[in-house]
């Protein structure tokens, strides 16, 4: 940078007038705030009708994609009331086995059973994080980092659910087109929900806890009963992930709690960017995709997405997502700096 | 029965104290929770084999050489890694623990998965106590452990760094005005904890073969003992040890061994739901965790 001059950011024109209602004035401004949003809607709702460029392997791929950014956009919601999971495949691992359960023992149709696990998962997973609620911070964390794995030892000990072998030969999904359309529509109803869920007053408490408990406790709310709704809402899309992809795999065991699951989420936020969700999504976009073209490189894959997430931790910590917004709100120039008079 | 359950509690208590008595110095002192503890761990067993195997050192030789190599590691990862995010604290925990995981998955590339990699006993042989026949490794490991934790208690309590540290620990600002450094405090108590996971490694690994995923074992037990004990204290660790180490020893005698991993959820859970702040958390914790 030149010496005696400085950066200064500022809004872009088009921005300060379409954060109001002005955005109705000309088709450039409504191009501006709807364009980012329909050309992810339209690309995501395209792929599954381009499958002969596609081909069946990366259709698949589209599918884990979704499930990890679900996972991601549950952790992004827990993160969003101050509660920092490191165990995202608690919730996936029960919505597995839940549906596993109906599918198997009862011989429920995906089309109950996965709805159903959705919500009994994600009921028992509230359950079984309740009493923890009242940590924060870090001692959250470290609690539900060790409660997957050691849900997977239960199942190994008691032998219940299938024990070691697991589940298999469950209901398949009717079809790749139909399970590509579920679970595209799903992620997005999810991001854009959650969005907005976080902008209305109710998702305004939820930061406030975040950001001071002590406060909102003082301004008469009961955290502890926020941060249990918050708990359940957010594992909701994680537990449909759960379900969805033991309908799709047509087995459940105990890689259900895999630290794969709770990891990928986790490094997908980081690349993309806490606090807005789409940056959720778009990390999980960038790393799964990524680590499937890593497969060639066999458990240095993992390694490799180890030093990436390190870059990303301590090189561009606000995420990828928030750096493209800033650019697209924001335009940068170099101002002198003022001398300070004597 | 009553004497086997006795004896391999404090064994197993031990064990336990020495696995996790590096996590928890490190939290205790500087409050970074170091995710990369089982990486370290088994990067500790495999760089004393190599030294061996692959040098010719003496396993008395790399012991040494090992513990000192880790602990320096752990204050190189402190300056490179945890520095540029420090207070952070999700990017301190995905930090560490992106570290710990490159190491154990590198291992895991290389091909150290097979029989090949135990590392020496200290003396073969065992002793009958009580009609119970217990190794010398393992007696090792008791007499080791206990000197370790008392060691460590003079050092927190009765040296001037220890104290430096601990008040870094107990309010940063006052620390800070008394002249002792921040970033030099958490390197050392890095340093310190990576050590301990070094020397735990080199003695209680020789009881089996050095596995990958016993990295991520040992972390989830230092987790649950420091969890359970109180996070930022060390008599709570040391209780949390002997509830766990006993607790397991029983539940694997009378009611099988794939039962002993399960208590250690009912265990923090029940502490967690009576006393959120761990066995021997002080109040002060408790105003800060709650």
């Amino acid at each position: 940078m030149k010496k005696g001059y400085r950066k200064e950011r500022l809004d872009r024109g088009i921005k300060a007038r379409t954060d109001d209602i002005f955005a109705i004035c000309s088709p450039r401004e409504i191009a501006y705030i709807a364009l980012p949003r329909f050309i992810v809607i339209g690309a995501l709702l395209m792929f599954p009708l381009l499958a002969v460029l596609t081909g069946i392997y990366w259709q698949n791929v589209l599918i884990i994609t979704c499930t990890i950014a679900l996972l991601a956009l549950s952790w992004d919601l827990l993160a969003s009331a101050g509660l920092v999971s490191l165990g995202q495949a608690l919730f996936f691992g029960a919505g597995a086995y839940v549906t596993g359960f109906l599918s198997h023992h009862y011989g429920w149709p995906p089309i109950l059973s996965v709805p159903a696990a959705t919500v009994t998962g994600a009921l028992l997973c509230t359950m079984l994080l309740y009493p923890v609620l009242r940590l924060r911070g870090i001692y959250f964390g470290l609690i539900t980092f060790a409660m997957p794995l050691l849900m997977m030892r239960i199942v190994e000990a008691t032998k219940i659910l299938g024990g070691t072998e697991g589940l298999s030969g469950l209901a398949p999904l009717p079809g790749m087109k139909v399970e590509l359309y579920v679970i595209i529509t799903v992620t997005l109803v999810c991001v854009f929900g959650f969005r907005r869920l976080i902008d209305t007053d109710y998702g305004l408490v939820l930061r406030a806890i975040r950001d001071n408990d002590r406060a909102v406790m003082a301004g008469g709310i009961n955290i502890q009963w926020y941060k249990t709704q918050a708990v359940f809402i957010a594992a909701l899309p994680a537990t449909f992930a759960g379900a969805f992809l033991t309908h799709h795999y047509q087995f459940v065991g105990m890689p259900a709690f895999a630290l794969e699951y709770s990891i990928l989420p986790l490094t997908s936020v980081i690349i993309g960017g806490t606090g807005s969700f789409a940056g959720a999504m778009l990390g999980a976009f960038i790393l799964v995709p990524l680590s499937e073209v890593l497969r060639a490189f066999g458990t240095l894959r993992v390694v490799i997405y180890c030093l990436i997430l390190l870059v990303f931790a301590i090189g561009l910590p606000e995420g990828i997502f928030h750096y493209i917004q800033r650019k697209y709100y924001q335009f940068e120039r170099l101002v002198p700096v003022e001398e300070i008079k004597k | 029965m009553i004497e086997t359950v006795l004896i391999y509690g404090l064994v197993n208590s031990v064990t336990l104290i020495l696995t996790a008595i590096g996590f928890s110095l490190t939290f205790g002192l500087s409050g970074i929770a170091n995710f990369s503890h089982g990486g370290l761990y088994i990067l500790s067993g495999y760089s004393a084999w190599m030294m061996m195997h692959y040098i010719g050192l003496p396993f008395a030789l790399a012991a040494v050489l090992t513990v000192i190599q880790v602990g320096i590691l752990g204050g190189l990862i402190y300056r490179a890694v945890i520095m540029p995010v420090r207070g952070i604290v999700l990017s301190e925990v995905v930090a560490t623990f992106a570290v710990g995981v490159a190491i154990l998955e590198f291992f895991r590339w290389r091909g150290f998965v097979t029989y090949d990699f135990n590392l020496p006993l200290f003396i073969k042989g065992s002793i009958g106590i009580a009609g119970v026949f217990i190794d010398y490794q393992r007696l090792f490991i008791i007499g080791i452990g206990l000197m370790l934790a008392v060691i460590l208690w003079f050092f927190t309590h009765h040296t001037r760094i220890g104290l430096a540290l601990r008040g870094m620990a107990q309010d940063e600002y006052t620390a800070l005005s008394l002249g002792i450094e921040s970033d030099w405090a958490a390197t050392l108590s890095m340093a310190l904890g990576a050590a301990l996971a070094a020397v735990a490694a080199i003695i209680i690994l020789p009881l089996g073969i050095i596995s990958i995923n016993m990295g991520y074992d040992v972390l989830l037990l230092a987790l649950a003992v420091t969890i359970l004990g109180g996070l930022e204290s060390t008599n709570g660790l040391i209780v949390g040890c002997f509830i766990l180490g006993y607790a397991r020893v029983i539940t694997g005698t009378y009611l099988g061994p794939e039962w002993m991993e399960v208590i250690y959820l009912a265990a923090i859970v029940l502490v967690l739901v009576v006393k959120p702040s761990g066995l021997c958390g002080k109040s002060k914790e408790l105003e800060e965790r709650v």
